[in-house]
C-alpha cells in the first residue's frame, strides 16, 4: 500500500510570460486517492494537464514508479498508464460504448488484417463493464446513455489500458447524487486494485469523504498539503483563498442609491441551466457575479442578453419585457453583453479596430432607408471611443485586432459596446487573460460608466475583483443563486463557502 | 420525460423521411404513368443508379469526417476521357487498376492542399473541379471520346441475369460496408467526424484519415465514371458535368450528415436509388424537360432541411446540463 507510484517536484511553467506554477510538487502512493482543490485559476488543471500530456512544463520532474517521464501526448500519458478524465469527456455520442472503450486498441481477428473482431471486442467490452458496475449493453449508442454513464463509461476505458494512475477533473458537475454515489463506490473499488487516483473538485465535503490525501493550490504554488484528518472544510477555504490584495481598484463616489430598477429578473428558470434566478440591477450599481466555473454565470448571462432560451420567468428591462432569444431586442433595450470569449465571440480577428467597434452600431448610424454607410462618420466614432478607453494605437483602421495585447483586444471589445452607449452592460470575465495595468484601466471604465449612470452585472471568478468593484455580489452555484451580499459583508471566505457549499 | 421521446419520436420521423418520400414518388409516378410500376422499370431504374451510388459511397466517407468533395463529376470526365484515348487497347484488368490509380492521385492532390495547407475542402475540390475538367478537355480537345468495344460490352452485358454495373456496385458496397463498420479505421473515421479534437486528443490520427477519405472519394468516382460511360459508350464534353449535385444529394439523402459523424453506405446506396428513381419517373411523365433541375434541387433542399433539423435535434439532446434536476 504505501509504495509510491507517483513523484511530482518543482514543476514550473508559464504561458506567455505569467507564471501559472511555481514550484509544484506533491506524492502519491499506490491504492491512494489524492484530493486536489483551489479556486479557479489556482493551477490545478495545468498540474493534470502536464500530467496528462496536454501540455509540457518549463521545468520540473514527474516521476512514475521511480521513472521520469514526460509525456508529450495524452498517447503517450496513456501508454504510461495515466488516464485523464476530463470534465468535458472525450467521448463519441455517435459510437457505441464497446467502440468508444476500444477506439484505439481494437481487438483484430487474425494476424495483420485490419478487421475488428466483433466477438472479442463484446466480450473484453462486457467484462470492463462489469469492472464498474454498469450494466448496459457494450452495443448501445453513447447518445443513448445519461450522463452519469458516459462518465464511468471513461473509467471503462482508462482499466482496459491498464491505468495505473487516473485522473478526474470534476467528475460530479454534471451527475445527480445517485450517480455521483456510484462514482464513489466504484473509484473506492479501484483504490482496492492498487489504482491511484486523483480527484479534482470544487465540493470540498466530497474531497473530505473520499480523499487519502489533500493537497491545495492558490497561484499556482502548493499551499497547504497532508492526509485528510488533517483537513476540515474552513480549513481547506481559508488555504484557498487567504491571499493578500494585490490589485488596486479605482476610487468610487458611492453616490445616493437611486429608487429606479433597470434590469429586473424574476424567476428565470432554463431546465439543466439556471433555476429560479431573481434580481434587481439598479442604474449606477455594480452587482457582482460570483460563482465557480459551471455555476452557471455564464449560462445566465447569455439568457439575459437574449442569446439562450429561458423556459420560464420574466426579464423586464424598465417596463418593457424581454422575451427569450432576442439579442437585437436586448441591444435596442440599452443592453449590452461582452463575452467571456473574446476571441472566439467577441472579435472579428481579422478586422481592423475601427470594423470591429462599429459592428453592432453599423445599422443605427447609416443614413437614410438604404442605410448607406457613412466611412467617415463611423471612423471618428470609432476613433472618439478608442480614445476614450486607451486603446493602444493609432492606426485604428489599419491595425488587425488579432496584432493586439489581450488587454488592448479586450478594450477594443468595451468600445464597441460603448458606441452604443449602454445603460445595462453585462461584464463576463472583462478582465480574464489580461495584465494588471490593464485591469486597473477596465476597471476605470467601468467606473465612468457607472458615474454616467449605467448599470453593471460584473460577471468574475476573481474574488478580490468583485470585492474591490461592486456594490453587492450575488453569489451562484449549480444554476441558482445562493445568496447576495451587501458591501458591508464582503468577506472572502464567506463568498467562497457561500459558492462552495451545496 | 415524455419530451425527451418526442424528440426521439421527431429524429425516427425525420430519419424514415426519405422513405417515405421515395413512397410517395414511386405512388405518383405509377398513378400517372403506367409503365413505371414494372418490374423492367425498376430494373432499369437499378442500373443507371449504379454509378451515382458508387460515387455516392466515397462522398460517404468525405461527408463523414466533415468534409465534402466537388471535383467527383470532373474526375468522372477525366477517367472518362483517359479511358476512351489512351487505355482502348489493354484489357479491363489493366485499365480498371489504372483509373483507380489516376482517381487515387486526384484525391491525394486534393486532400494534399486540405490536410498540408489547411484549405477548406469546399474551397479545394471546386478549384481541383474546374483543374480537372480543364485538362481533361485539353486532352480530348473537347471532341466527343468513344469508348473501346470491351468498354462498351461490360455496359451491355450481364452475369448471372445481372448487368455487370450491378456487380461491380455491389463488391463497392460490400467493401465499403466492411470498410466503415469491420475495421478500426472505419470506426476512427466516425470518430473523427464526430469531434476532430477529441478524436486527437484519443490518439487518432485524425490528418492521415482525413487524407485517405479524399483518395476514396476519387477512387469511387473514378469507378463510377468507368460504369457510367460503358453505358452510354462515348463521353461528350458534358460528361459528369454537374455530376457532383445527385451525389452528395443521395448521400445526404440516405442519412449521410453534411455535419459528419452520421450516415452510412446503404444509406447513400437508398438515397442514389431515390435521385434516379425521381429522374426516371419525370421521363415516364414526359415532364418538360427544364423541371428536372428544379425537382432535382427540390429533392436536395428537402435532404438538406432534414438533415439540418436531424442535427438540431441531437444537438439538443446532447446539451451540457450544469443543473441535474430531481
Amino acid at each position: 500500500m504505501s509504495d509510491l507510484l507517483l513523484k511530482v517536484s518543482g514543476l514550473n511553467k508559464s504561458f506567455f510570460g505569467v507564471r501559472v506554477l511555481r514550484d509544484v510538487g506533491f506524492e502519491l502512493t499506490r491504492g491512494s486517492v489524492l484530493g486536489l482543490v483551489g479556486e479557479n485559476g489556482s493551477g490545478k488543471s495545468t498540474t493534470m494537464n502536464i500530467l496528462g500530456g496536454v501540455l509540457t512544463s518549463d521545468s520540473g520532474r514527474v516521476e512514475l514508479a521511480g521513472e521520469e517521464v514526460a509525456p508529450a501526448n495524452s498517447r503517450d500519458a496513456l501508454a504510461l498508464g495515466i488516464a485523464f478524465i476530463h470534465q468535458e469527456l472525450s467521448l463519441f455520442p455517435n459510437l457505441s460504448v464497446e467502440e468508444n472503450i476500444f477506439l484505439d486498441h481494437f481487438p483484430r481477428r487474425t494476424g495483420r488484417l485490419p478487421f475488428i473482431n466483433r466477438r472479442i471486442l463484446r466480450e473484453q467490452a462486457k467484462k470492463a463493464l462489469e469492472l464498474i458496475d454498469l450494466h448496459v449493453s457494450p452495443a448501445t449508442q453513447v447518445m443513448r446513455l445519461p450522463q452519469g454513464e458516459r462518465q464511468l463509461v471513461e473509467i471503462a476505458k482508462a482499466l482496459t489500458r491498464q491505468a495505473r494512475l487516473i485522473i478526474f477533473d470534476e467528475p460530479t458537475t454534471s451527475l445527480t447524487a445517485r450517480e455521483t454515489e456510484r462514482l464513489f463506490e466504484i473509484i473506492d473499488r479501484l483504490r482496492g486494485q492498487e489504482i491511484s487516483i486523483i480527484y479534482i473538485s470544487h465540493i470540498l465535503g466530497d474531497v473530505l469523504r473520499l480523499c487519502d490525501n489533500i493537497v491545495v493550490l492558490r497561484d499556482g504554488r502548493v499551499v497547504g498539503t497532508g492526509p485528510r484528518p488533517d483537513f476540515t472544510i474552513e480549513r481547506l477555504v481559508t488555504l484557498m483563498v487567504g491571499r493578500a490584495i494585490d490589485q488596486l481598484f479605482p476610487e468610487r463616489d458611492p453616490g445616493s442609491p437611486p429608487r429606479s430598477t433597470a434590469l429586473s429578473v424574476r424567476n428565470v428558470s432554463q431546465p439543466g441551466i439556471v433555476k429560479n434566478v431573481s434580481f434587481d440591477l439598479k442604474p449606477g450599481e455594480v452587482l457582482g457575479v460570483s460563482g465557480l466555473m459551471g455555476s452557471g454565470r455564464s449560462e445566465l448571462a447569455r439568457i439575459l442578453f437574449g442569446l439562450d432560451p429561458y423556459s420560464e420567468g420574466e426579464i423586464r428591462v424598465g417596463e418593457a419585457r424581454l422575451p427569450p432569444l432576442a439579442p437585437r431586442q436586448a441591444m435596442d433595450k440599452g443592453l449590452a453583453f461582452l463575452t467571456e470569449d473574446r476571441r472566439g465571440e467577441g472579435l472579428m480577428m481579422e478586422a481592423s479596430i475601427t470594423d470591429n467597434i462599429v459592428l453592432p452600431s453599423i445599422v443605427e448610424r447609416s443614413s437614410g432607408f438604404l442605410y448607406w454607410l457613412k466611412p467617415t462618420a463611423l471612423g471618428e466614432a470609432a476613433r472618439g471611443v478608442a480614445e476614450r478607453v486607451r486603446v493602444n494605437t493609432k492606426a485604428i483602421e489599419r491595425t488587425a485586432v488579432r496584432t493586439l495585447s489581450g488587454g488592448n483586444q479586450q478594450k477594443v471589445v468595451i468600445a464597441k459596446w460603448l458606441l452604443r452607449a449602454p445603460t445595462i452592460f453585462i461584464l463576463d470575465e472583462p478582465t480574464r487573460g489580461i495584465d494588471v495595468g490593464a485591469k486597473y484601466e477596465v476597471y476605470k471604465i467601468i467606473n465612468q460608466m457607472v458615474a454616467a449612470g449605467a448599470a453593471i452585472l460584473f460577471i468574475s471568478s476573481e474574488i478580490e475583483e468583485l470585492i474591490g468593484m461592486a456594490d453587492r455580489i450575488m453569489v451562484m452555484g449549480r444554476g441558482e443563486v445562493r445568496g447576495f451580499f451587501e458591501r458591508a459583508q464582503f468577506d472572502r471566505e464567506a463568498l467562497m463557502k457561500a459558492a462552495l457549499w451545496d | 420525460m415524455s419530451r425527451l421521446d418526442s424528440r426521439t419520436l421527431i429524429l425516427i420521423a425525420l430519419r424514415l423521411a426519405p422513405l417515405v418520400l421515395f413512397v410517395v414518388l414511386c405512388f405518383a409516378f405509377g398513378l400517372f404513368s403506367d409503365r413505371f410500376l414494372s418490374l423492367a422499370n425498376f430494373r432499369n431504374i437499378l442500373t443507371q443508379s449504379t454509378h451515382v451510388a458508387v460515387m455516392a459511397i466515397g462522398m460517404t466517407f468525405v461527408l463523414l469526417v466533415r468534409g465534402v468533395d466537388l471535383s467527383v463529376g470532373s474526375v468522372m470526365y477525366l477517367v472518362a476521357v483517359v479511358m476512351g484515348l489512351y487505355l482502348s487497347d489493354v484489357s479491363l484488368f489493366v485499365s480498371i487498376p489504372a483509373i483507380m490509380l489516376i482517381g487515387g492521385v486526384f484525391g491525394a492532390i486534393n486532400a494534399c492542399f486540405i490536410t498540408g495547407l489547411r484549405i477548406a475542402p469546399f474551397i479545394v475540390t471546386l478549384a481541383t473541379l474546374f483543374i480537372g475538367r480543364g485538362f481533361a478537355l485539353y486532352l480530348s480537345e473537347t471532341k466527343m471520346v468513344f469508348q473501346s468495344d470491351t468498354v462498351q460490352a461490360l455496359g451491355r452485358t450481364s452475369f448471372i441475369g445481372l448487368p455487370w454495373a450491378i456487380w461491380i456496385a455491389a463488391v463497392v458496397v460490400v467493401a465499403a460496408w466492411i470498410t466503415l463498420t469491420q475495421t478500426p479505421y472505419g470506426r476512427q473515421i466516425y470518430a473523427v467526424g464526430a469531434d476532430p479534437d477529441a478524436a486527437g486528443k484519443a490518439g487518432i490520427r485524425v490528418r492521415a484519415i482525413t487524407f485517405s477519405v479524399f483518395c476514396i472519394c476519387s477512387v469511387c468516382a473514378a469507378i463510377g465514371a468507368m460504369i457510367s460511360v460503358s453505358q452510354v459508350g462515348a463521353a461528350a464534353a458534358t460528361f459528369g458535368y454537374q455530376e457532383e449535385f445527385p451525389v452528395i444529394a443521395a448521400a445526404v439523402l440516405g442519412g449521410t450528415s453534411l455535419f459528419g459523424g452520421r450516415g452510412g453506405v446503404f444509406g447513400s446506396v437508398f438515397g442514389a436509388v431515390l435521385v434516379q428513381t425521381t429522374s426516371n419517373g419525370l421521363v415516364m411523365l414526359n415532364a418538360n424537360p427544364y423541371l428536372y433541375p428544379l425537382v432535382n434541387s427540390l429533392i436536395i433542399f428537402v435532404a438538406a432541411w432534414v438533415d439540418g433539423r436531424r442535427r438540431i435535434l441531437t444537438e439538443r439532446l446532447e446539451q451540457r446540463k450544469i443543473r441535474v434536476e430531481a
